[in-house]
């Protein structure tokens, strides 16, 4: 019995998935070609699972930004954003957002994950309550591990349940945060924001939206899914990410709170990590700009979506409830959904094969993520051969539909 | 044990078949991950079939520390005390 033991059953189920054919984990692309097409094995692959919204990885003026920065401020800070980690750049970018955002207060942390684990950890103390959408991001379940506060899960997307579950603790004297998110990874399905508002307003509690996935792809200006339904007024912190439509990595939150700084001394996952690259700053700066230059990217983007998904729900697939960019299939079996990835890969198509209990009702899904760089015919002959597969493999979409239900 | 933990204990059992997909034959020393086939969410969504039931909120800290049926009960029944 090693220190390890108490993991034999996930390695088994590990190697249960990756003996099925390629290892869905460990996928190694050669070289990238475009934001949307990668060598993988000597083969071009089309990248139909990469989250790069506003396909900006490649932008030239992004690049250049990245090269300069590079040259000028070295590799790395070195170092946290509390003792030598922030640079000019650190603080343009806290700015651009803020302003981007229409708010007072940005902080800028080195992943996505962070944002969430430090912002939603360090805003609810011990005497306070956390109420959780059920399908929340792993990033906000690890933070909710990490707070001393009272967490309490509600149905996801079910403002009533929300509702009844904050009449439940009308009485507690403690602060009250709600998080939800704007566009939910695994199925592409989008919370009922308005609704929420409304029973945030009714019940005077705080509420947190993370657009992670809804950034640069809803709203007239692509601030996300509040600006979409027009309750920015109503939430009181948004968390992003760079690591989708602004094609890097890092995160941020935007606040209009008096004091919000405070956090800067008080959220150790900011205070206690490297700062980010003054390239990745530098990209995400230009990048941030390429976003409010230029709708013509959320438009294309909606256009590819809505393209992919309206073609595998008429080959029968079940597919999310809404429109995004994010079309996840659903299959009736782990079985299958790994056989029909590592065949859809050996046809030159990269998806994500996500498996429970990453998935919502245990679902067994092909994720795909639709890029505003993708061409007509890329998410053409990614619909052909969703169809092709399906053909060999003997499984009629209809049917697997009426099975998934 | 109080009558109203025993209560509580057979409507948990009550709703816990209804929810597994085999026939399994629950008592108080159950353990619900181990003896279940539960997994972590699993348990999280039958605990908010119970917190309608019994009209509480169980917090997600104190799920964490609930080994058996019988500790699930006794957490309710102390939750609804606090009501």
């Amino acid at each position: 019995m090693t220190i390890l033991a108490k993991y034999t059953k996930l390695r088994e189920h590990y190697h249960r998935i990756a003996g099925a054919g390629r290892d869905p984990f460990t996928v190694k692309f050669d070289a990238m070609l475009s934001p949307t097409e990668g060598m993988l094995n000597g083969r071009r692959t089309i990248l139909l699972g990469t989250n790069n919204y506003l396909g900006l990885t490649f932008d030239q003026s992004c690049i250049d930004k990245g090269v300069e920065a590079l040259k000028s401020f070295g590799t790395g800070t070195t170092g946290s954003r509390i003792a030598n980690g922030s640079y000019d750049g650190h603080a343009a970018l806290e700015r651009e957002l803020a302003a981007f955002y229409g708010r007072e207060s940005c902080m800028v942390f080195t992943t996505g994950y962070q944002a969430n684990l430090g912002i939603i950890s360090t805003l609810v103390g011990k005497d306070d309550l956390l109420f959780l959408d059920s399908d929340s991001h792993a990033s906000i379940y690890d933070a909710a591990k990490m707070t001393p506060a009272q967490v309490i899960r509600f149905r996801h997307n079910d403002p009533e349940d929300l509702n009844k579950r904050l009449r439940r603790v009308a009485d507690h004297p403690g602060n009250k945060l709600v998080v939800v998110e704007g566009i939910y990874s695994m199925l592409g399905d989008v919370a009922p924001l308005k609704e929420f508002a409304q029973v945030k307003r009714e019940n005077g509690v705080y509420l947190l939206v993370d657009e992670a996935h809804s950034m640069g792809v809803l709203g007239e200006t692509g601030r996300g899914l509040a600006q979409e339904v027009g309750v920015e007024d109503d939430v009181d912190f948004i968390v992003g990410t760079f690591s989708k439509s602004l094609g890097a990595v890092g995160g941020f939150c935007v606040s209009d709170l008096p004091d919000f700084d405070v956090m800067r001394v008080a959220c150790r996952p900011y205070m206690f990590t490297a700062s980010l690259p003054p390239s990745v700053i530098a990209t995400c700066l230009r990048s941030l700009e390429r976003l409010q230059e230029e709708p013509g990217l959320r438009h294309k983007l909606m256009a590819n979506s809505k393209r992919l998904y309206d073609g595998l729900r008429n080959l029968g697939f079940q597919v999310g409830p809404d429109v995004n960019p994010i079309v996840a299939v659903s299959l009736p079996s782990i079985e299958l959904a790994i056989t029909f990835w590592n065949r859809l890969l050996e046809e030159g198509l990269y998806l994500n094969l996500a498996l429970p209990p990453a998935t919502p009702n245990s679902q067994s899904l092909l994720r795909t993520s639709v890029s505003a760089a993708h061409t007509t015919k890329q998410i053409d002959t990614a619909i052909e051969l969703f169809a092709k597969v399906a053909r060999q493999l003997g499984v009629q979409p209809a049917l697997v539909q009426t099975a998934a239900e | 044990m109080t009558t109203d933990v025993n209560d509580i204990v057979e409507t948990i059992i009550a709703a816990l078949v209804k929810t597994l997909p085999t026939p399994v034959t629950v008592t108080t020393e159950t353990s619900i991950t181990r003896d279940l086939g539960l997994d972590s969410l699993a348990v999280m969504d039958f605990v908010m079939v119970l917190e309608d039931q019994f009209d509480v909120s169980i917090p997600m800290e104190r799920i964490a520390e609930v080994e058996t049926i019988g500790d699930l009960a006794r957490t309710i029944s102390e939750l609804r005390g606090h009501a």
